[in-house]
């Protein structure tokens, strides 16, 4: 291999000052900043980048963009890096994808022998059957043959990822002359700019220009930094554009994060992406050293790279001119010139791992290196097609243009139409000052929208007319495929042939054939590839390209990886105004939904023990608390619970039940009544957020004509519960001014009151533990003096905080029920046994009619207590009850524990009706397998079913 | 992801908003049968075109609101019942 850099280039990217060191497939090289992978790599001789995915043929350069489908290659442990746009850095380790074992000796160069089973529908019809082989032998083998790098089982992260919120009024895709121009226009227009490029530098194709398109471009690039009110964004792709111009930019430009996804509500979207070449279809055409012109122009004037020695170009258009000259200038030899205009063709070219001949339309072979293509552009509309737009193919033209945009979606640039550099950047401007107005308009109109104390004076900017000078569209021939077959898909390996089998065999619509063959599936999603299939299909039907449709193009526009999608999370905590008290004291914490809170200190069992014995704290604050006031909350309560609330005296507390329309349970909990129009309501943990959206509705929406108003207070009042037989003893030292008597405070009864000095503590006598507990709701700012009060006070009475673990013992032994654990998205009231509890000739109650039908039937599952007959076996939460003689599933145990008050296992379990009576023997399926056997209790209560501890 | 207009909040993402759905008018309890009372449950117009519908501006304001959307177009005016 030897160098094939020239000499210095006008335009040139590199800085040759600077020397880069990389590997290739274990070799080393070097290169220049400046340089991509793959210049570097071309510049130093190399010709062959990859294999073919199903016929392992080699690849070279086709387009040396980031859309070329040979230039895949694996860097480092990041698989799938475009190595026609990635940067060169120092150090980095490249190697080849695609090949096994090397892509030198490469195996699968054999599939080109059996290439009868790959060709289209290979999957369908080689893979189905037999079944037995999936397994042992295909998916092995296949995936050795699996085109895309590998990521290593070890990869860690790249680094953290990251997201953005902007809101741009104008936001530019694609930072050529027509897109920056409509930077420039929009802002000087008023409006906030984001100019979003996916090469690393501005200009598109006037980098690759002659002097008259550098100065543009020098002078556009000047324009841009120095106006006001432009963020310009290179190396970075708008990957999506989704309703009310939501657009997503992948930003890979970051100084610290690899790459940043933004997420951008757009006033204007202007559309600026150029045009992308397109491939010719003819044999060989996958051999190295077949080009397209845009990729010997830009390896010449971007990197200084010669494409090779003797060169037969094939041109319809000016680029194709552009390249002879460029090529001349580089020092190839162009040998052969044919002009597609005046109908000149080439038929196929020859060679092995690098083009040697190239036979042309009126018959020479002539011997060269080098086959550059010139034969039409593609419109990357897929911005357009998220809009809304299925743009329309124009014969003349030979290309596809946008049919109808949206207000708030502007193309501009070659999508639009041909010009001179000029035309293109005057059409740019005018784009851009449409879209700032648009864009302003809006902008006014949300302001307005919004509710102010004071609003904006300012009249809305005038609605401007569309005066745009269309560009116009410049003839171009229909060059798609030549008289032989050739790859149609680089990336998946899908010749015309292929395609033709599949019209031939009945999937002869640009859908189906996409799907059968996999045409356009790949990692460039067709930006090569789909005209040139559909143009081969509209050959098969003899129809006009026009009327063969192209597929839907969807987002995202380039790949994107997880990482970015990823992003960091922001999912915030909460934590109680004790909860570093907990930590200092030795807790375990859990996570349980937003809130970090104990598990245990050490000894869930002790701690459940010692409630038992003595008296136990815990930190109950995340219980969802709302505080109800308002001359209507009785009504309120008696629609939301099941049971009656007209008759809850002041100073009263009472337990309910709630159920959705639909009559499951949703939640439950103890609401008080602390003054006539005054209420204190208490949710399960998880259920306050949605129990509060809940009463909103109910209040907003059906009863907007009830007086009530609900404040969540859930981290406001710090709650603890006291609980155990000596709960009463250690309160009396603290609380001044409530008589904790049983006849002056008996079960189920609220007092507000003084404990430890700190006023207006709301006390209420419940026990959720089965034990004589009082819960006190405590303002947070004063509640660790409180914990930390009850803490030195009762060191004699044995005091100790329990946590989360604990309590759960507890209450499986006391058999309360918790909604969403013992409880389903499919249980109603009578599974829960609330039967007792609602009031079913209520007027009206959530779920009403629901209820009613549910107590009619027979067949609900429903709620027991449970022992295994093995008193030292827990069975696992969720583990089957089964019929005795088979696996059919009869129920499920939902809680269980090891009891350490009864010294055995506990449970509750949901069992079908026929097994519901005391008494009843079931079998528990374990985890493992194991069946065993276990009896239905009489109450859910394994201890003190009849309540006698807590009522002292 | 589309702009929901709160009255009091203006113009929002709809993620910080909750979509509540189409609205239904909720047969009384005390009289209603259970085929009519499904039907408010689980069967919904489902246009392809202009429905109205209910959000709540959950991280905003807390106000349940309707507006009328485009199911088709996402196009959002407001609703009369609003
Ligand atoms: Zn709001």
């Amino acid at each position: 291999m030897s160098s094939q850099r020239l000499p210095t280039r006008a335009g040139e990217l590199i800085d040759r000052s600077t020397s880069l060191s990389f590997t290739w497939n274990g070799r080393s090289f070097s290169g220049h900043e400046g340089d991509t992978i793959a210049s570097a790599l071309a510049a130093a001789g190399v010709e062959v980048f990859s294999r073919g995915m199903k016929y392992h043929r080699r690849r070279g350069i086709l387009t040396a963009d980031h859309w070329d489908p040979n230039l895949s290659v694996q860097v480092g442990d990041e698989p799938n890096v475009r190595a026609g746009s990635r940067r060169l850095v120092d150090g980095m380790q490249v190697s080849a994808q695609n090949a096994w074992p090397s892509l030198r000796w490469d195996l699968g160069t054999a599939n080109q022998l059996v290439g009868r089973f790959l060709s289209a529908g290979f999957y369908y019809k080689t893979f189905m059957r037999p079944q037995f082989l999936w397994h042992n032998l295909y998916q092995r083998i296949l995936r050795k043959f699996a085109p895309g790098g590998r990521v290593h089982w070890k990869t860690g992260t790249h680094g953290d990822y990251d997201k953005r919120y902007a809101h741009p009024d104008v936001l530019v895709a694609g930072g050529g002359p027509a897109g920056m121009a409509a930077a420039l226009s929009a802002a000087e227009a008023g409006a906030s700019v984001m100019l979003v490029e996916q090469e690393p530098e501005l200009g598109g194709h006037l980098r690759w220009g002659g002097p008259d398109d550098l100065t543009v471009l020098a002078d556009l690039r000047e324009a841009l930094y120095s106006t006001p009110g432009i963020e310009v964004l290179c190396d970075s792709i708008v990957t999506g554009r989704y309703d009310h111009n939501w657009v997503a930019v992948m930003q890979r430009s970051h100084p610290v994060v690899p790459e940043r996804l933004i997420k951008a509500r757009v006033g204007s979207l202007v559309v600026a992406p150029g045009l992308v070449e397109r491939p010719y279809v003819f044999a060989g055409n996958d051999i190295p050293g077949v080009m397209l012109a845009g990729a010997v122009r830009r390896l010449i004037n971007l990197w200084a790279v010669k494409p090779g020695s003797r060169a037969v170009v094939l041109s319809a258009n000016a680029e194709g001119d552009a390249a002879v000259a460029d090529l001349e200038s580089a020092g190839v030899a162009v040998i052969a010139v044919l002009d597609a205009r005046a109908g000149e063709d080439i038929v196929q070219v020859r060679g092995r791992g690098r083009v040697a001949s190239v036979q042309t339309g009126d018959g020479r072979t002539l011997k060269a290196d080098l086959l550059v293509t010139a034969t039409g552009w593609s419109a990357p509309t897929s911005l357009l097609n998220m809009a809304g737009d299925r743009p329309v193919y124009d014969k003349v033209a030979a290309r596809y243009f946008p049919q109808s945009l949206p207000d708030n979606v502007l193309a501009t640039g070659g999508i639009e139409g041909d010009g001179s550099t000029a035309e293109l950047a005057a059409h740019g401007r005018e784009t851009g000052a449409l879209a700032a107005q648009r864009a302003l308009r809006l902008r006014h109109e949300r302001r307005t929208q919004t509710a102010r104390s004071v609003r904006p004076e300012s009249t809305p900017p005038a609605s401007v007319p569309d005066n745009r000078i269309p560009l116009r569209r410049s003839p171009h021939p229909e060059c798609y495929r030549s008289t032989t077959h050739g790859l149609v898909d680089y990336s998946e390996d899908i010749s015309s042939k292929d395609l033709i089998q599949a019209a031939g065999e009945g999937f002869d619509s640009i859908e189906l054939m996409k799907r059968y063959t996999t045409v356009t599936m790949g990692p460039g999603q067709g930006k090569l590839e789909t005209v040139n299939a559909a143009a081969v299909l509209a050959e098969v039907r003899a129809l006009d390209l026009a009327d063969i449709g192209t597929t839907v193009w969807r987002p995202p526009f380039s790949p994107v990886s997880l990482g970015a999608l990823a992003g960091r999370i922001f999912e915030p905590v909460r934590r109680s105004a004790l909860q570093d008290w907990h930590e200092a004291n030795g807790a375990t914490n859990l996570l349980a939904g937003q809130w970090v809170r104990p598990d245990h200190y050490g000894d869930p069992m002790a701690e459940a023990t010692n409630v038992r014995e003595n008296v136990g704290l815990i930190d109950v604050t995340p219980l969802g608390k709302l505080d109800l006031r308002g001359p209507d909350v009785a009504n309120l309560l008696n629609l939301v619970y099941v049971n009656r609330w007209q008759k809850l005296e002041v100073g009263r507390v009472r337990y309910g039940a709630m159920v959705t329309e639909d009559g499951v349970v949703s939640d439950d909990g103890v609401t008080g009544r602390l003054a006539d129009d005054h209420y204190l309501m208490t949710t399960t943990s998880s259920g306050a957020g949605a129990v509060w959206e809940m009463l909103e509705d109910w209040l907003q929406t059906y009863r907007p004509d009830w007086e009530v108003h609900v404040t969540p207070v859930t981290g406001g009042l710090t709650s603890i519960n006291v609980a155990g037989p000596r709960s009463r003893d250690l309160l009396e030292r603290l609380v001044e001014d409530v008589d904790l008597s049983a006849d002056a405070f008996p079960y189920f009864s609220v007092r507000t009151g003084t404990v430890s000095g700190v006023q207006d503590c709301i006390i209420w006598r419940i026990g959720f533990t089965g034990e004589l507990s009082y819960e006190i709701h405590v303002p947070s700012g004063y509640s660790l003096h409180v914990w930390e009060s009850l803490v030195s006070s009762g060191s004699d009475l044995g005091v100790a905080p329990f946590g989360i673990e604990a309590q759960r013992i507890l209450r499986l032994e006391k058999g309360h029920y918790i909604v969403g654990q013992d409880t389903d998205g499919l249980s109603k009231a009578p599974t829960a046994g609330l039967g007792g509890l609602v009031k079913l000739d209520k007027a009206d109650t959530i779920g009403l009619p629901e209820l009613r039908a549910a107590f009619e039937r027979t067949d609900l599952p429903v709620l027991v207590g449970l022992q295994p007959d093995d008193p030292t076996i827990v069975p696992e939460e969720a583990c089957q009850i089964v019929a005795a003689g088979s696996n059919e599933i009869l129920g499920r145990v939902t809680s269980s524990r090891m009891s350490p008050t009864l010294e055995r296992s506990i449970c509750l379990a949901q069992v079908d009706p026929s097994l519901a009576s005391a008494g009843t023997s079931v079998t528990v399926k374990l985890v493992d397998g194991r069946r065993i056997t276990a009896t239905v209790q009489e109450h859910h209560a394994h201890v003190d079913p009849e309540g006698a501890r807590q009522r002292v | 992801m589309i702009v929901v207009p709160c009255p009091n909040c203006g113009p929002r993402n709809s993620s910080d908003l909750r979509n509540a759905g189409e609205v239904v008018a909720r047969p009384d309890p005390a009289t209603t049968s259970l085929t009519e009372w499904r039907s408010y449950l689980y069967l919904r117009e489902n246009p392809a075109g202009w429905v109205t519908e209910t959000w709540y501006c959950r991280s905003g304001c807390r106000r349940y609101f309707t507006i009328e959307r485009n199911t088709s177009t996402n196009e959002i005016r407001e609703s009369e019942s609003s």
